[in-house]
């Protein structure tokens, strides 16, 4: 045994291993240094960003913060993504698991197609929908509204909800349900307080999935909600806010604004990092 | 009447998804195969039917030929670099530390090193575009030319430069998404048994031997269904250019994708038809692309 751990582990060219560790350092660096450099230039003045690009900000100037926060109305944007993204991963859960739980274990005519017409959607490129979208959302009277946004972000979730949580529903053991119908448990009780307990894996999975999405949306909101200002989600906010730090030469609350945004998901993705990833990669292989 | 009960508890948790997948997703997509066919321009009342006549404006269209080889670039270039940056580094990250008495393990720091990889992914897009338009800056306030000039380089125009627009693009994309491979691909690495590597190292592989021979050919299916995803990435894009090279493809159309293209057309222009017209020709190149990916790269799965 000890001759074989030996040889398994002889040291190999100890050059290999060192341009492997070169390498992974360099892309954590790529990665690393942007995002500092970012948070840093928050604290610049106007003299020191058109300075050396590599110099560090003389002092601790905390104004531009709060200019993007007031002026360039980060804050607002902020709360309304958190508002939209909350009711629309709410709605998206609740009507998808519905949905997903039912096509997954109730026979009835026409449980294939509506299953096989939810699936479709992932098909088709949302940029094909653009245009009768619009005029859709304007119909129903809900365009420039957060109503009208939540809708749709819950109607465009919902293939990848309902495929994914179907698949999971399925796996699920028979015998639980059936015991719960013979103790007299209705369909929607047997639902709500043993199904969905027992999938809370898979639903904990779809729900970071579906918060990270949707808190990431630029198209669709730049279409729906364009008019009002205050009523723009954070990723239009910050658009809008890059094109006008040029023109009011204002660089400074531009950085702090991106600070802002990047802030709050870097300390969501520290603390839920091993989920955040599971999730995703789950979602991807399915 | 526990039928009628069953039947009706199932139309209750279906009504309301299936109204709202309806309005909201499958009308809209529709009506874009109707209105492509029309020159509607999102006023008229009723729109005059022009046959495949967008369709053939599409094939006069330099910008949507221009946009094309775009994406003939992004869909070549995308996949292979993310994919190729992702497999070395998930290899190194899960099996970079050599054997190890019951397996494999990871190079030192190798936990680190996946949760910074990752983070791009969870940072919108358009955050992300907006962080690239102030370190790509033209002139020399830019932190890539501020370290090219600290190295005696000439700053380059990294935006604006015809030549080079497209590739920085691509390498922000490319920076977004190793991270994400790397997850996926360390999840197929960890389900391949460890006996193999312990098999294979035994008869004296090499790291190397370990990589081309063992992991990547068991590593198929997933390496398969990324490219995948990214082929259909090569296809969008609209988030992240039209950050940070303006909605007009600046410079001269070098940075033209379809998304793009379509938003203007329909928001801007108000031309609805045309605009649909490209949208359905969006989609037909998506679908073929998943399909052939598909079909021509199936095999037999391997089951371990």
């Amino acid at each position: 045994m000890a001759t074989r751990r030996r040889r398994l582990s002889r040291p190999r060219p100890s050059l290999l291993s060192g341009l492997s560790h070169v390498a992974l350092v360099i892309w954590a660096l790529l990665i690393i240094l942007p995002l500092l450099w970012t948070f840093l230039a928050s604290f610049k003045n106007n003299a020191e960003i058109f300075g050396d690009a590599l110099q560090l900000p003389q002092a601790l100037r905390w104004e531009a913060w709060g200019r993007a926060w007031d002026k360039a109305h980060v804050g607002r944007y902020l709360l309304n993504t958190v508002i939209v993204v909350f009711f629309s991963t709410l709605g998206t859960m609740v009507f998808g698991s519905m949905a997903a739980y039912v096509l997954a274990r109730y026979r009835f005519p026409g449980n294939r197609l509506i299953y096989y017409f939810f699936v479709a959607g992932m098909a088709f490129p949302v940029f094909l929908a653009l245009g009768p979208l619009f005029f859709v959302v304007q119909q129903v009277g809900l365009l420039y509204t957060h109503t009208g946004l939540v809708l749709v972000y819950i109607a465009y979730s919902l293939p990848f909800t309902v495929f994914f949580l179907a698949a999971f529903f399925r796996g699920l053991p028979e015998s639980v349900a059936e015991a719960a119908r013979i103790d007299g448990a209705s369909h929607t009780r047997t639902f709500f307080q043993i199904m969905v307990p027992m999938a809370k894996p898979g639903l904990i999975s779809i729900t970071i999935f579906n918060v990270l999405g949707q808190w990431n949306q630029y198209l669709l909101p730049l279409v729906l909600v364009a008019r009002d200002e205050e009523d723009w989600v954070i990723t239009q906010g910050i658009a809008s806010i890059s094109t006008l730090a040029g023109a009011d030469a204002d660089w400074p609350s531009l950085f702090a604004a991106l600070s802002m945004t990047i802030l709050p998901v870097l300390v969501v993705y520290v603390i839920f990092q091993r989920q955040i990833q599971s999730g995703l990669g789950a979602g991807a292989l399915k | 009447m526990e039928r009628l009960r069953k039947y009706g508890f199932i139309a209750g948790f279906l009504i309301v998804p299936v109204v709202l997948y309806s309005v909201f997703v499958i009308s809209p997509y529709i009506q874009a195969f109707q209105i492509s066919l029309t020159d509607w321009d999102g006023y008229a009342a009723s729109p005059a039917y022009v046959g495949l006549e967008n369709f053939a404006k599409l094939f006069d269209d330099d910008a949507f030929w221009q946009a094309l080889r775009n994406h003939g670039i992004l869909l070549l270039v995308l996949p292979l670099a993310t994919i190729v940056i992702a497999l070395f580094f998930s290899f190194l990250i899960n099996l970079g530390g050599g054997s190890h008495g019951a397996g494999m393990r990871g190079i030192w720091g190798s936990k680190f090193y996946r949760v910074v990889f990752f983070f791009p992914q969870v940072l919108a897009v358009a955050v992300v575009g907006v962080l690239f338009r102030a370190i790509y800056r033209p002139d020399e306030y830019g932190v890539v030319n501020g370290v090219l000039i600290k190295l005696g380089f000439d700053p380059v125009g990294w935006l604006v430069e015809p030549s080079i627009a497209l590739w920085a693009v691509i390498a922000v994309m490319v920076w977004q998404a190793v991270g994400f491979y790397v997850v996926l691909f360390s999840a197929g690495m960890a389900a391949i048994p460890k006996d193999y590597f312990e098999a294979a190292a035994l008869d004296g592989a090499g790291r190397f031997r370990l990589f081309f021979s063992i992991t990547l050919p068991l590593l198929r299916d997933t390496v398969q269904v990324g490219w995948v995803y990214l082929g259909i990435a090569a296809f969008d894009g609209f988030a992240l250019i039209q950050v940070l090279t303006g909605d007009k493809g600046e410079p001269d159309g070098t940075t033209h994708v379809l998304p793009v293209q379509i938003w203007k057309t329909a928001f801007n222009y108000s031309e609805y038809g045309y605009a649909s017209a490209m949208g359905v020709a969006l989609f037909f190149l998506t679908v073929t692309f998943a399909v052939l990916t598909l079909r021509t790269t199936r095999r037999e799965r391997i089951e371990f």
